[in-house]
């Protein structure tokens, strides 16, 4: 018998929607599933059916769940309480907000445990110590707003695991955690579930964290499995088309790669279909895709995927293959640099979070400058702009000195240096259609108004690929993806010689991020000079010329891309790079992956 | 994602919390105190020009329509009326800086005096009131959250926004019609609490004012502790501790109660502010004799300092009582 049996699961919304549509899988004791899915996909609700839980608004409508003998779905309430408590695991997607901060740490890991007081205390250290914390009195004692971000994931950890289920459900425990740290939580729930002989379900956005850890990989989409089979199966032979596309828009850190993303947007909740959910957008569509829904059916590479062509697709995705980019020639030295920045300092108070960052910005050059989270980046990109008060450094642009505060600024500097910001909503006014969004600069910087402002307006949104139909909308109406691109239009529209952008793509899913870089990767060939902040190695691979790396607010490598990203000399820079996980090719050379 | 690791490498780099509590106490206390000095400032000029600016002579309304010109300026300049405005200001404000609130102009005694008892039934009043209203609407506002959207909530909804929405003194006027006069007539209609009484000795006649302030009362106050109430049980790790199979009581009260009771506590002082602004009304529909119902006497009888004095009060304990409100809204959001 396997540890966990789900068949037939359906999560519809209270008007009747389904959001998660006949999802079926089987675990054995030991195996992790993952569960990979971009964002609305419905990931987070399957995880959630899997203790018979369903959101306020929403409700399991049918379909079992099977764990250790046990039908959660038919039990009663008060059965059904036993059985989460008795069975499973389960850990939030955000702990900040999932940890009560009223009650200690000691409360929260002891209250869901069966036994007496005086088994679990000494259970509960022994787990504390398994997930890497301390297991004093002292720490015990202390509240979730009292730890960091890592430790409250492991408390989290901690306390699913503390009870012994037989299976746990992961959701996406490792999104707000920085590379490292991910590194070393997968690293531990890959062996600890192995150790238990614990089923669990490890729910990401992340093709190369569920390929990490997950024994199986189950592809969903629109509320449904388009396909699940082995790790290898699907992450290295795929079948499906949109399996095929996901993996394609996956930036790597090892080689320059054109990112391919899949056109269209992801469809709404509860959207209805005759045919195929992902019709809409493959490349392989036919008539009779539409007609009726396919089945999931088992395919030649081993997996099941939900395809009524699988198999031409199979023979036929060869020519998908992508050819590395050139690389690309350094620029020359000698012709004058855009910006540069010679020894910026940069505080908060007392603490100083920059220490002498100098670097040069080239014509037509695209500088990646990462770090994780923490290293300053942002306090880097905000000194720039000329936001930040407190900080000291010589700025130059274009061979002229350049003003630190932004009121002390000309009008043509301001015009000449353009950002975008990693979340749109903060630079796109609401309560403004994109099209005003757009034409605002033009007027500020130009005096240009009416009809010649649009039409510059029309211009911007298309060479950022926004149809103009869109151009009376609201920025809540638009996708993320294009929200990120009425900023940058916004942005080119005061032709710019320098573009700032900061951390552009770490709000999108992996498939809009790619059509983001590579609508960048456009604006450098016409030769716009880019800064371009990110926590992501790989995606600074795929667009970047020259890297400076930082690490508390020190650069502590600076070179191009290529020799950094391939040779780094830095141990920090090394650590960052083995901690970045991949997802495997068949293309790519062997990996050194954990796990 | 980037901005959040960063605060938290901030507080881990801030020293350990009780000393930068304490610290961080210190400022917000400090900055209020003094506002709270510039605010009764403020408030001492306005009541003492709106009270000069009263309709009606003082020396005349005292003395009586028969007095001749001469006693008048006599009375006058006894009691320092004849003196430029700014003077008579400073004297006053002199006065009542070192304690003494002078004397009323009607009875000629101390007002501090008079005034002592009034308060005393006032807070006597107010206490009471509030020891009924934070309980009661904690009970209330958690069984409307929890049954929320449910008949029981929207009736509950429905009845305190009429409660609201009516004037405190139609509210009086209708339960002193009701059990007072002339339906049921079981509690006398008015709370004359004789003078050298402790109000408790008279619990039949705290009933019915009581009645109306714990009703308006726990309207308002049980309305916020149903939102902060919903919001916690919305919260994620509520969800959590359902998803860990724990039992309904001690996710309400282990696990919803604290959180939620910390966001009402700012409420319940505001609560209390109003109370006090609240018990002029009250107690002069009551007639209860506490300050509120002294104001309104002596408004009446043109006692200028009395009212001075008693709007001061008012003011400071509103004030106080605000600044509390707000004081342990900051020490909850720093939590
Ligand atoms: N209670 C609810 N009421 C209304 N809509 C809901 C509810 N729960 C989920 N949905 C919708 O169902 C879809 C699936 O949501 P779900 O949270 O499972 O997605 P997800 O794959 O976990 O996404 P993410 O990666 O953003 O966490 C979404 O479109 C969401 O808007
Ligand atoms: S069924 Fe048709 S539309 Fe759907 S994925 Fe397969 S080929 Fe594409
Ligand atoms: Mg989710």
């Amino acid at each position: 018998m396997k540890a966990v049996e789900v068949t037939g699961l359906t999560v519809a919304l209270d008007d009747g929607s389904v959001i998660v549509d006949d999802v079926s899988f089987g675990l054995e004791s030991g195996q992790v599933m993952g569960l990979v899915g971009e964002s609305g996909s419905g990931k987070s609700t399957v995880a959630l059916a899997l203790l018979g839980f369903a959101k306020a608004g929403a409700n399991i409508t049918g379909g079992k769940v099977v764990v250790g003998g046990v039908d959660l779905l038919a039990l009663s309430p008060n059965e059904l309480r036993e059985a989460r408590k008795k069975l499973i695991g389960f850990v939030p997607q955000d702990p900040a907000t999932a940890l009560n901060p009223a009650l200690t740490i000691r409360a929260q890991l002891t209250e869901g445990m069966l036994g007496e007081k005086k088994e679990n205390l000494p259970r509960i250290r022994e787990v504390l110590e398994t997930v890497g914390l301390p297991s004093d009195n002292a720490f015990l004692r202390r509240h979730p707003q009292e730890l960091s971000g890592g430790q409250q994931q492991r408390v989290a950890i901690a306390m699913a695991l503390g009870k012994k289920p037989e299976l746990i459900v992961f959701d996406e425990p490792t999104t707000g955690l920085d590379v490292s740290t991910q590194a070393r939580v997968l690293e531990m729930v890959a062996g600890l579930c192995a150790d238990n002989g614990m089923a669990s379900v490890f729910v990401s956005h992340d093709l190369a964290v569920v390929g990490t850890v997950g024994d199986l990989v189950t592809v969903m989409y629109a509320g449904q499995v388009l396909e699940t089979g082995s790790r290898e199966e699907v992450l290295l032979s795929a079948a499906h088309p949109y399996s095929i596309a996901l993996l394609e828009s996956v930036p790597s850190t090892r080689q320059r790669l054109p990112l391919v993303s899949i056109p269209g947007r992801a469809p709404a909740a509860g959207a209805k279909f005759d045919g195929c959910v992902f019709a809409d957008r493959c490349a392989f569509v036919e008539d009779r895709c539409r007609d009726s829904a396919p089945p999931l059916v088992a395919t030649s590479t081993g997996s099941s995927a939900r395809c009524l062509r699988v198999e031409h697709v199979l023979q036929n995705q060869r020519c998908l293959v992508k050819e590395p980019l050139p690389r690309v020639e350094s620029r020359e030295e000698d012709s004058g640099s855009v910006l540069s920045v010679r020894n910026l300092n940069a505080s908060y108070g007392r603490t100083q979070v920059l220490f002498d960052v100098s670097f040069n910005v080239a014509p037509g050059e695209t500088l990646g400058v990462v770090g994780e989270s923490g290293s300053g980046k942002t306090t880097m990109s905000r000194c720039l702009i000329g936001l930040h008060e407190d900080q000291s450094g010589i700025f130059e642009m274009d061979g002229k000195p350049l003003p630190p505060r932004l009121r002390d600024r000309s009008k043509e500097v301001k015009q000449q240096l353009q950002y975008v910001f990693q979340n749109p909503y903060g630079s796109l006014n609401p309560r403004e259609t994109i099209a005003n969004a757009v034409v605002v600069p033009l007027k500020h910087f130009y005096g240009e108004r009416g009809k010649a402002a649009r039409d510059k307006a029309k211009e911007a949104l298309e060479r950022v690929e926004i149809p103009w139909r869109l151009a009376d909308r609201y920025p809540a109406e638009l996708s993320g993806g294009q929200r990120q691109r009425v900023a940058i239009a916004r942005a080119l529209v005061c032709n710019p010689s320098l573009l700032i952008c900061d951390e552009i793509t770490s709000a999108l899913d992996v498939s809009v991020q790619a059509s983001v870089v590579e609508l960048l990767r456009t604006l450098q060939n016409d030769g716009l000079s880019m800064i371009f902040i990110t926590h992501n190695l790989a995606v600074v691979r795929s667009i970047g010329d020259r890297v400076i790396v930082l690490s508390q607010g020190r650069v502590v490598e600076s070179g191009e891309v290529e020799a950094v990203l391939t040779a780094p000399q830095h141990p920090y820079t090394r650590g960052l790079l083995a901690d970045t996980l991949e997802v495997d090719r068949s293309d790519a050379e062997t990996s050194d992956l954990p796990g | 994602m980037a901005t959040e690791t960063m605060t938290e490498k901030a507080l881990e780099a801030a020293p350990p919390p009780s000393r930068s509590r304490r610290a961080a106490l210190a400022w917000p206390i400090a900055r209020r105190a003094l506002t709270g000095v510039v605010t009764l400032w403020c408030i001492s000029v306005i009541v003492f020009v709106a009270t000069q600016a009263m309709p009606g002579d003082v020396a005349h309304i005292i003395l009586g329509p028969g007095a001749s010109s001469e006693q008048v300026a006599q009375l006058n300049q006894n009691l320092g009326l004849d003196q430029p405005l700014l003077s008579q200001y400073l004297d006053w404000l002199g006065n009542v800086l070192t304690g003494n609130m002078g004397d009323s102009i009607v009875s000629g005694q101390p007002v501090s005096e008079l005034l002592s008892e009034r308060i005393f039934n006032s807070a006597t009043l107010t206490v009471i009131a509030m020891v009924f209203i934070i309980p009661l609407s904690l009970v209330i506002g958690l069984l409307a959250a929890v049954f929320r959207d449910k008949l029981l909530d929207r009736a509950y909804l429905g009845t305190s926004l009429i409660v609201t929405a009516t004037p405190d003194f139609v509210i009086g006027s209708l339960v002193i019609a009701l059990f007072g006069t002339v339906v049921f007539k079981v509690l006398p209609p008015v709370s004359l609490i004789p003078p050298g009484d402790a109000p408790w000795e008279h619990p039949r006649q705290l009933v019915m004012p009581l009645a109306v302030m714990v009703l308006v009362g726990v309207t308002y106050l049980s309305r916020l502790v149903r939102v902060s109430f919903i919001d916690v049980l919305e919260s994620e790790y509520v969800q959590l501790a359902i998803i860990k199979g724990l039992s309904m009581r001690r996710i309400l009260f282990l696990h919803a109660l604290p959180n939620a009771l910390a966001p009402s506590i700012p409420a319940a002082s505001i609560m209390a502010a109003y109370t006090i602004a609240g018990s002029v009304v009250i107690e002069y529909l009551f007639a209860y004799p506490g300050i509120g119902s002294a104001l309104v006497d002596a408004v009446a009888g043109h006692d200028l300092p009395m009212v001075q004095a008693i709007i001061m009060l008012m003011a400071a304990a509103f004030f106080c009582f605000n600044q509390l409100a707000d004081l342990l809204g900051t020490l909850n959001k720093s939590r």
